[in-house]
């Protein structure tokens, strides 16, 4: 059976907005957090993710709402009591003290006895493979290194939960691509919860066992980075996740069944999924990922519209096209380029038929 | 060609360093010199030295007479306690100020900076007639009827202890203010989460990190204060004896110019250690960060 590490019920945090009154920075947030995940929240900046981390570590309270750590109330409890550890977004290691003295401080704190930090620093530096630079002043790290030494100060106390408020977002993207791994491994080895705070979509798909998006103060989905990509429930997280062509129109057969058609702009009939206890002539958005759609190919698809190649994009490993259907609707279409020996299938100008599976198209509501 | 412009070069440098050099040497090196010469001759019977000079370390054997020792004594010890208050006062209102919005905090030093604009001469006798016998404050307690006697505040240690605080606190304040400022809160943030109360985290953190700014308010209040004389001989009424103010009396009443330049010059030396310590722990501060 799991074991949540964090619950958060029903959670508000206000702030004073400058123009008067309050905001809700976090807005009526209940989630799970189980025992061993790793866990990330997502959103645009100013969506509550940072803030509802916060609460977790203790530097804010909620205004209403409790805050469960191992089935514990610690939402009044001031950081310094609570057994989380956090991982700063600008790592906030003490500049005056060493690396060794850094690592070691949290240790010092619970007052552990001067033997057993000196081995549980080695210990922790060992894990983050920065042994050699103990003496050190964070000011002579590289910002990966000062990146791992704020892993490894936070890890050192064993937390029931480790924080990380972007921790990467001040490294260069081939860094962040490798720290990124490095983490996801190190959390793997370590087996305690992460609850990982980022922006950055793909660094939340890679890393996460579950996300939770949010956006303006909501929790607006909870899954695994599949479940969110493959059916996100609402038009800002299929849109804030991955690529998606929109297409609006109105239900044609009642929501829920296996497949539903949709009647989109110039009379398209899309089959699609989703929209269960919707009724006939609801006004829905259709969501289509552009690598779910193929061009001259895969006739047998339930879809299959006739078009015309507006304008492409060769990347490398793909191209992009951007077709305009005949219903006047305008699809962008990602190929990948299998075969070196035809490297675009279609030019601009052409006709062509572009399929997809009614799987690959996704009913929402908003 | 290049000959030229390197001429063309240096006399410019000159143009630029002969005003500074010049100023410095006359005004200060010299005065300087002069004032060390005065302090290893004998004095005149009437105020200034003898004529011709006559070689002496006379003044500085006085000034290890235990009178004089205990007086310089007392200045430190005033110095100590004016500082410890200064650093005790400033330091909570550096931190509140720089906590606050731009705009807030740029009114509040401006506040604290105000007094600059009036002379110290004529603060201090307004001190004076705040605390004076028939003054606000004795007025104002017995007005209220918490006092039936008016009390005793001037004339005394308390007294100039009272008006170097007020005199010497904006200079305690801005050079913390201006290190804490830069001081990165969120550090305090992580030593909570690393388990430290609020006591500790600015004890092992805020505290070492905003050291310089105290060091420097430290030597900003505690070399002035020491060589003081303004203040104690008005706020103290010639009953509370500073080196400052026994210096000024060498050079007055006293006639005794070598005399003043001695203590002058150990002052000085004291000055200077003090400033070379600052300095010191500033490089620490930078090697620190």
């Amino acid at each position: 059976m799991t074991t949540n590490a964090v619950e958060m019920l029903d959670i508000v945090k206000q702030f004073p907005n400058p123009a008067g009154g309050l905001v809700n920075a976090v807005d009526h947030v209940s989630f799970a957090v189980q025992d061993g995940e790793f866990f990330s929240m997502l959103g645009p900046s100013g969506c509550g993710k940072t803030t509802s981390l916060r609460m977790i570590a203790g530097f804010e309270y909620p205004t209403f709402g409790r805050i469960l750590l191992h089935g514990k109330d610690i939402g009044q409890t001031p950081p310094y009591q609570r057994n989380v550890n956090t991982v700063f977004q600008q790592y906030a290691l003490f500049p005056h003290m060493s690396v060794g003295q850094n690592v070691g401080f949290g240790l010092e704190m619970k007052g552990v006895e001067k033997l057993e930090i000196e081995r549980r620093v080695g210990e922790a530096l060992d894990m983050v493979r920065l042994s050699a630079m103990e003496k050190r002043k964070p000011s002579q790290l590289s910002g990966g290194q000062q990146q791992r030494v704020a892993v490894a100060r936070a890890l050192i106390n064993r937390p029931e939960v480790l924080l990380l408020d972007e921790p990467l977002g001040a490294l260069d993207l081939k860094l962040r691509k490798e720290m990124q791994l490095e983490l996801k491994t190190l959390q793997r080895e370590v087996g305690i919860t992460f609850i990982y705070v980022t922006h950055d979509q793909e660094e939340a798909m890679t890393m996460s066992d579950r996300i939770m998006v949010m956006n303006h103060g909501k929790a607006l989905q909870l899954g695994t980075p599949a479940e969110v990509y493959e059916r996100p429930n609402s038009r800002f997280v299929a849109d804030f996740i991955g690529e998606t062509n929109f297409m609006e129109g109105r239900l044609k057969t009642p929501g829920g069944g296996a497949v539903v058609e949709v009647e989109c702009a110039g009379g398209l009939g899309v089959h699609a999924v989703g929209g269960a206890g919707l009724p006939v002539g609801a006004p829905v958005t259709v969501a289509v990922r552009p690598e779910r759609v193929a061009i001259n190919r895969s006739f047998e698809n339930v879809n299959c519209f006739a078009g015309t190649v507006l304008d492409l994009v060769y990347i490398g490993t793909d191209t992009y096209y951007n077709v305009r259907l005949d219903g006047g609707q305008v699809l962008r279409v990602r190929e990948q380029n299998a075969d070196p020996t035809q490297r675009t299938i279609a030019a601009v100008g052409d006709k062509v038929q572009v399929t997809l599976k009614a799987e690959s198209a996704v009913v929402l509501v908003e | 060609m290049f000959a030229r412009t390197g001429k063309k070069r240096s006399f410019q440098l000159a143009g630029l360093l002969i005003p500074g050099t010049a100023w410095l040497w006359l005004f200060f090196n010299i005065p300087l010199l002069i004032v060390l010469f005065i302090s290893f001759v004998e004095r005149g019977r009437a105020g200034g030295i003898k004529i011709p000079p006559v070689f002496t370390l006379g003044s500085y054997q006085q000034f290890f007479d235990p009178l004089y020792l205990g007086i310089f004594g007392h200045s430190v010890r005033i110095g100590v306690v004016v500082t410890f208050i200064c650093l005790l006062v400033s330091y909570p209102l550096a931190y509140f100020i720089s906590r606050r919005d731009t705009r807030v905090r740029n009114t509040l030093i401006l506040l604290v900076m105000i007094p600059f604009w009036t002379n110290f001469l004529v603060r201090t006798y307004a001190l004076k007639q705040v605390l004076a016998t028939e003054g606000l404050l004795n007025f104002a307690l017995s007005s209220l009827g918490i006092i039936a006697q008016p009390l005793d505040l001037l004339f005394n240690e308390t007294s100039v202890i009272i008006g170097l605080v007020y005199g010497y606190l904006p200079f305690a304040v801005l050079p913390m203010y201006a290190s804490i400022e830069k001081f990165n809160f969120s550090l305090m943030e992580a030593a909570a989460d690393l388990g430290a109360s609020p006591a500790r985290a600015f004890w092992r953190v805020m505290l070492p990190q905003t050291l310089p700014g105290v060091v420097a308010a430290f030597v900003l209040v505690f070399v002035p204060v020491v060589g003081a004389f303004i203040t104690p001989d008005i706020m103290g009424g010639g009953k509370v004896e500073m080196i400052g103010t026994l210096i000024n009396r060498q050079f007055g009443v006293a006639r005794n110019w070598p005399f003043g330049a001695a203590i002058s010059l150990i002052l000085m030396l004291l000055v200077l250690i003090g400033v070379i310590a600052y300095f010191r722990s500033g490089e620490e501060g930078r090697r620190a960060l």
